[in-house]
């Protein structure tokens, strides 16, 4: 559809544009990084709702799209374009990157490279979900993740225990970032074997599933090449036994970087295999599926089960993502429309609760310099909106109705309920193991007895500083209130979607021809 | 005859005008109290016209029930969910339960929360309360239903743990959401199940009440929903009953729920919420009805929890612990009537029980406030002192008892009969719980009430913002019997059985005289029993050892066991041995590596010419 200004790259720039600003502005001057930081990212939210209000629900596809050619003879291109499930992931992280930008003013030191290197992260976020050209999705990609480094290793705390460094936040930084590299390559050869084997000579999504449509890729072929994506884009989602690297990354980053990573980054991963792996291997996605559907339970009991042996905040919201991202690769796993609309909003809803939740462990260890539960207790006395926000997203966690988690996972349940039955019982059972160590979390910080040394602790008092809280707390109230608008946007192009693949029977033949777990 | 607007204006301020409060007191500012007060108060006395304006047109005939309104909460090809206020006879009985006696805990709780410093805070989850609880009673469809039962869950955890710097009231919260969400697996598991095989096309499946009512005879006969499947699917879903309505083994949270301010206690944990589970069972016993053995389970776990847990009221020396444990027995008696296939029977019961067990807590609540002390061996002489509560406590205890005439007279004597029908063993399982409540009822008015007065103990009267409550509450628990409730649900109560009433009379007077023999009369010492029969007063005492063994299995096997060894295993085989081990070897091969690197010139040539061998070796081979 023809607009006036091209609403997709000002979004993607605006970001950018605000870190190269901040290269010019002096070093002494935090406030001016802060208000350009705000700027850039006020710009992208509100073109993130307007994408959201404005989507032409009844013609779907691609939409806002911006095509630049780059390098033609190997079929590069800068093309960007949105559908329902990425312009709602476009708002997830406009939001979560505005949000963010705020709780950063806790931030008091190098605040300038601080801004630099987070808008940078920010621009490489929104590129993943708005390119539709393998070339620059994989740099977006590789964007998102490189300034997570200078991020956590700068400015991030080590993990303790009782006092004692149990992992330090170099160790943190260095895992991150090479776990991530090692997965983005793997899926880059799977990436490239695939541009080399379709035979259509170019990089753009778009043109090359109209090409795979109509000339296939052989099936065995497709199986091979699927692994590759699926593990290299799986290390973020973060698909178990790949996970290890997201809770001590979330535990040593500052708050606002674990927000991004926590809200948004894991969402790059389970994106990345719904828009490539599945998009252009169809049946290579009917052939490994049942393999994910079965991890993925690992991730959801698994994970839940550690995070409720933990002893750090940061440590247990860091399970818990890893546990929640398992009901995300159910719901793309079952491959019915039900389930996908219900990844995608749980995605959503996940990454607002999970940025709130890291937001408010932040304002709790700026105030009492610990995270570590034994030492916590009887907060809600002197911080009662942090404590208010902070039983709001233990409650979001355990998919309390009224919040879009709720929604979202109800769909992810019903949607693979007929295909892989135990999945979804051990889901339902999941909800019970995240109730179970959120109220334990919830219990042990905000209620009880309040310790002498933290009565001094400070709530968020001005409006300014509760704002971001109260944004995220709303947008999930409305969302699990009134989900209507939003699953309809996803629905809108989740469902031609996964008619594009083959039919239930084919998936039930294949999958017990080759003897994979249902 | 009323129709169209003002009716679906009527239903829908019913159910959304608690919500509206509930938005409204954080909105307008949590300071001031008593904004918060007037709007909470407020946005349950107008649903409760609502109510009242709506039961009139249909006494009147001016109204024809079942009335359903509704909106399309979720609207995908493949799955309708709406979100609606459906009236028929039973919801709407619910809901004037739910907000006429809300609407005199809310009054009272003015005076009650005084000097709160959540003052506002305690009254927006009330009106959140109320709301959901409005949810569960107008619900036209499962989804709407569980939406509204974990609503009251996450409330019932937020008002039991509103003195949230008492560790005992926090963990008491922690405990009854954690208890209630294992039963809500079994329920949603339930949920699920019948939504799965509500049709065989995967695009008319349904969670719709009157739908599914229509469609379960084919779907039986087609076998497309196996006779085994609507067991397991009824015994799931009757496992949500065992959390909510705190039925045996999952009892164990209420008691712990007293530790919220009695207000609540006497709303949620006694008229309204515990009893969610009987009215879900009654909205929809269509679904058991086909099921016998549910009915029987249902039955069974009702018997036994009315009689188990009346028997713990007997050593209990806390006054709202007492009424806690008494609550699940009635409970249980309602759970029983219902599995005896009387859900009218039960109804009428949870309606009397709404009556005199509310009246009873706030009388006790009265106490509480006017002495600061709950425990009965530390109270005495109240009668006196606290002569308004002393009388309205006295009526609620005797309608609880069954005192012929008064409102639980009449409920717990159709259950009787009920179980006289059909089961005679849970007919006296019955009969001797009605001896035992009668024994603790008489116990606590004659510890607390009667006798001297302990000394250092300053009793005062409620304020009347507190008294007015008790007294209307009063009125109700003594004419609930006469206000026709069966019939208006479609069942007028059957013939008066005099051999029924005789015994149950019987059992009554028993535990009432024997409780008056040994705590008015002290003819017979309580210690004496104790020690004679002292392997059954430790196994009361210590409450089964239900909470011990649970408390075990949390600790020790849950915690410490499951999730320490995942935690374990993540960290020394996860992160320790895949992990770091590959980043340990990738450095021992870098380490290995280097050595070859030496920087002699020597060594080069070696391997050169070693490399040349292999080489001229491998060419001649080939």
């Amino acid at each position: 559809m023809p607009t006036v200004v091209p609403v997709l790259a000002v979004l993607l720039l605006a970001p950018a544009l605000g870190a190269v600003l901040l290269c010019a502005v002096p070093a002494s001057r935090a406030d001016w990084a802060r208000r350009i930081a705000v700027a850039a990212t006020s710009v992208s939210l509100a073109l993130a709702v307007w994408i959201v209000f404005d989507y032409d629900r009844a013609t779907g596809g691609y939409q806002y799209e911006v095509l630049i050619p780059w390098v033609r003879p190997l079929g590069i291109g800068f093309h960007l374009g949105v559908d329902g499930m990425s312009a709602v992931l476009v708002l997830l992280h406009a939001l979560c990157s505005f949000t963010g930008v705020l709780i950063s003013y806790a931030i008091k030191e190098r605040v300038k490279e601080y801004y630099i290197f987070y808008l940078l992260l920010i621009t490489g976020v929104f590129g993943v979900f708005t390119s539709l050209d393998l070339f620059f999705f994989y740099f977006f990609y590789e964007m998102a993740v490189i300034p997570m480094y200078p991020l956590i290793g700068i400015w991030g705390s080590d993990v303790k225990e009782h006092g004692v460094v149990r992992f330090s936040k170099e160790y943190a930084a260095m895992k991150l970032t090479i776990y991530l590299t090692a997965g983005a390559v793997l899926a880059l050869t799977g990436l490239l074997w695939l541009y080399v084997s379709s035979g259509a000579g170019t990089f753009d999504v778009v043109a090359l599933q109209h090409h795979l449509s109509a000339f296939p890729l052989d099936a065995r072929r497709q199986a091979m090449i699927f692994p590759l994506l699926a593990v290299g884009f799986g290390v973020i989602a973060p698909l178990w036994p790949f996970h290890s690297w997201s809770p001590i990354g979330h535990a040593a980053a500052p708050s606002a970087v674990s927000m991004l990573h926590a809200g948004v980054l894991m969402k790059l991963g389970s994106y990345a295999i719904i828009r490539l792996a599945m998009g252009l291997l169809p049946d290579g996605a009917v052939m490994w599926l049942p393999w994910v559907a079965a991890l993925c339970t690992m991730n959801i009991i698994y994970g839940g089960l550690v995070a409720m042996a933990q002893k750090d905040l940061k440590l247990i919201i860091g399970y818990s993502s890893s546990s929640h991202m398992g009901y995300v690769l159910l719901g793309i796993a079952a491959l019915t429309p039900l389930a996908l609309d219900g990844a995608v909003l749980l995605m959503f809803a996940h990454g607002l609760m999970t940025a709130l939740a890291f937001a408010l462990v932040g304002h709790v260890y700026d105030e009492t310099h610990t995270r570590y539960l034994p030492e916590l207790g009887g907060l809600g006395k002197s911080l009662p909106f942090i404590a208010t926000c902070g039983v709001i997203a233990a409650m979001a966690s355990s998919s309390l109705p009224g919040f879009g988690n709720f929604v979202a996972e109800l769909l992810v349940i019903l949607g693979s309920w007929d295909r892989y039955p135990l999945q979804a019982i051990l889901a339902v059972l999941g909800i019970v193991i995240t109730s179970v160590y959120m109220l334990r979390m919830v219990r042990g910080t905000f209620f009880g007895t309040l310790p002498q040394t933290f009565t001094h602790a400070q709530d968020a008092q001005t409006f300014f500083a509760r704002l971001p809280y109260l944004v995220l707390v709303a947008v999930l109230l409305l969302v699990g209130c009134w989900p209507r608008p939003l699953i309809r946007l996803i629905d809108v192009s989740a469902r031609p979607f996964i008619s594009t693949f083959a039919h239930p029977e084919a998936i039930r033949m294949a999958t017990t021809t080759s003897s994979q777990p249902r | 005859m009323v129709t169209g607007f003002p009716v679906a204006l009527a239903a829908w301020t019913l159910l959304l005008a608690p919500l509206a409060a509930a938005a409204g007191i954080p909105l307008l500012g949590l300071h001031r109290k008593r904004l918060s007060a007037s709007l909470a108060i407020g946005g349950l006395l107008v649903p409760f016209a609502c109510a009242c304006w709506l039961l009139l047109h249909t006494l009147q005939g001016s109204l024809h029930l079942p009335l359903e309104v509704k909106v399309s909460w979720l609207l995908l090809p493949d799955l309708a969910i709406p979100f609606g206020v459906l009236i028929d006879p039973l919801s709407l009985l619910m809901s004037l339960i739910v907000t006429g006696v809300g609407s005199a805990i809310f009054i009272y709780s003015t005076g009650y929360m005084a000097h709160d410093s959540g003052y506002s805070r305690y009254f927006t989850m009330l009106s959140l309360f109320a709301f959901s609880m409005l949810t569960i009673v107008l619900a036209n469809n499962w989804l709407e239903l569980f939406i509204g039962w974990e609503l009251v869950g996450f409330c019932s955890y937020a008002l039991i743990g509103h003195w949230f710097e008492k560790p005992q009231a926090a963990d008491a919260g922690k405990k009854a959401f954690l208890v209630n969400r294992v039963a809500d697996f079994g329920f949603m598991l339930g949920i699920l199940a019948l939504w799965a095989h509500s049709s065989p096309l995967a695009a008319e499946r349904t969670l719709n009440y009157q739908l599914l009512q229509t469609r379960l005879p084919s779907l039986l006969q087609s076998g497309w929903l196996s006779h085994e499947t609507l067991v397991l699917t009824g015994l799931l879903i009757f496992c949500g009953v065992l959390g909510k309505s705190a039925q045996m083994p999952l009892h164990v949270w209420l008691p712990d729920a007293m530790e919220g301010p009695t207000p609540v206690s006497a709303l949620i944990h006694a008229a309204t919420m515990v009893a969610a589970g009987v009215y879900m069972l009654c909205r929809n016993f269509w679904l058991f009805q086909g099921a016998p053995a549910v009915l029987e389970t249902i039955a069974w776990v009702g018997g036994a929890t009315a009689f188990f847990s009346a028997a713990l009221a007997v050593v209990e020396p806390d006054l709202k612990r007492i009424l806690a444990y008494s609550t699940l027995s009635q409970l249980g008696y309602m759970v029983m009537a219902v599995g005896l296939g009387g859900h009218v029977a039960g109804m009428y019961h949870l309606t009397t029980h709404a009556f005199f067990k509310a009246l009873l807590f706030l009388a006790a609540g009265s106490v509480i406030h006017g002495t600061r002390r709950q425990n009965i061996r530390e109270l005495g002489g109240l009668r006196r002192s606290m002569p308004w509560t002393s009388a309205t406590f006295f009526i609620g205890a005797l309608a609880l008892c069954g005192f012929p005439a008064l409102s639980g007279f009449f409920s717990k004597d159709e259950i009787l009969v009920l179980a006289h029908e059909h089961n005679a063993l849970l007919y006296w399982i019955g009969s001797v719980t009605a001896g035992l409540t009668a024994f603790y009822a008489t116990r606590a008015w004659c510890v607390a009430f009667l006798g001297q007065a302990p000394e250092h103990l300053h009793a005062h009267e409620s304020p009347p913002v507190m008294l007015i409550p008790l007294v209307l509450l009063s009125v109700l628990s003594i004419v609930g019997g006469y206000l026709g409730i069966p019939a208006f649900l479609g069942e007028p109560a059957g013939a008066f059985h005099w051999d029924v009433a005789a015994t149950s009379l019987a059992a009554i007077a028993t535990g009432a005289g024997l409780a008056w023999l040994i705590y008015r009369r002290k003819a017979i010492a309580a210690e004496a029993i104790a020690r004679r029969c002292a392997w059954l007063h430790r196994l009361l005492v210590n409450r089964y050892f239900f909470d011990d063994v649970y408390t075990w299995y949390v600790e020790q096997v849950q915690q410490r066991l499951i999730a320490g060894a995942c935690a374990l295993f993540e960290r020394f085989i996860i992160i320790g041995l895949a992990v770091n081990g590959l980043a340990w070897l990738t450095q021992l091969a870098g380490r290995a590596i280097r050595r070859v690197q030496t920087g002699r010139v020597q060594g080069y040539v070696l391997g050169f010419c070693c490399g040349i061998i292999a080489l001229l070796y491998l060419a001649g081979r080939f």
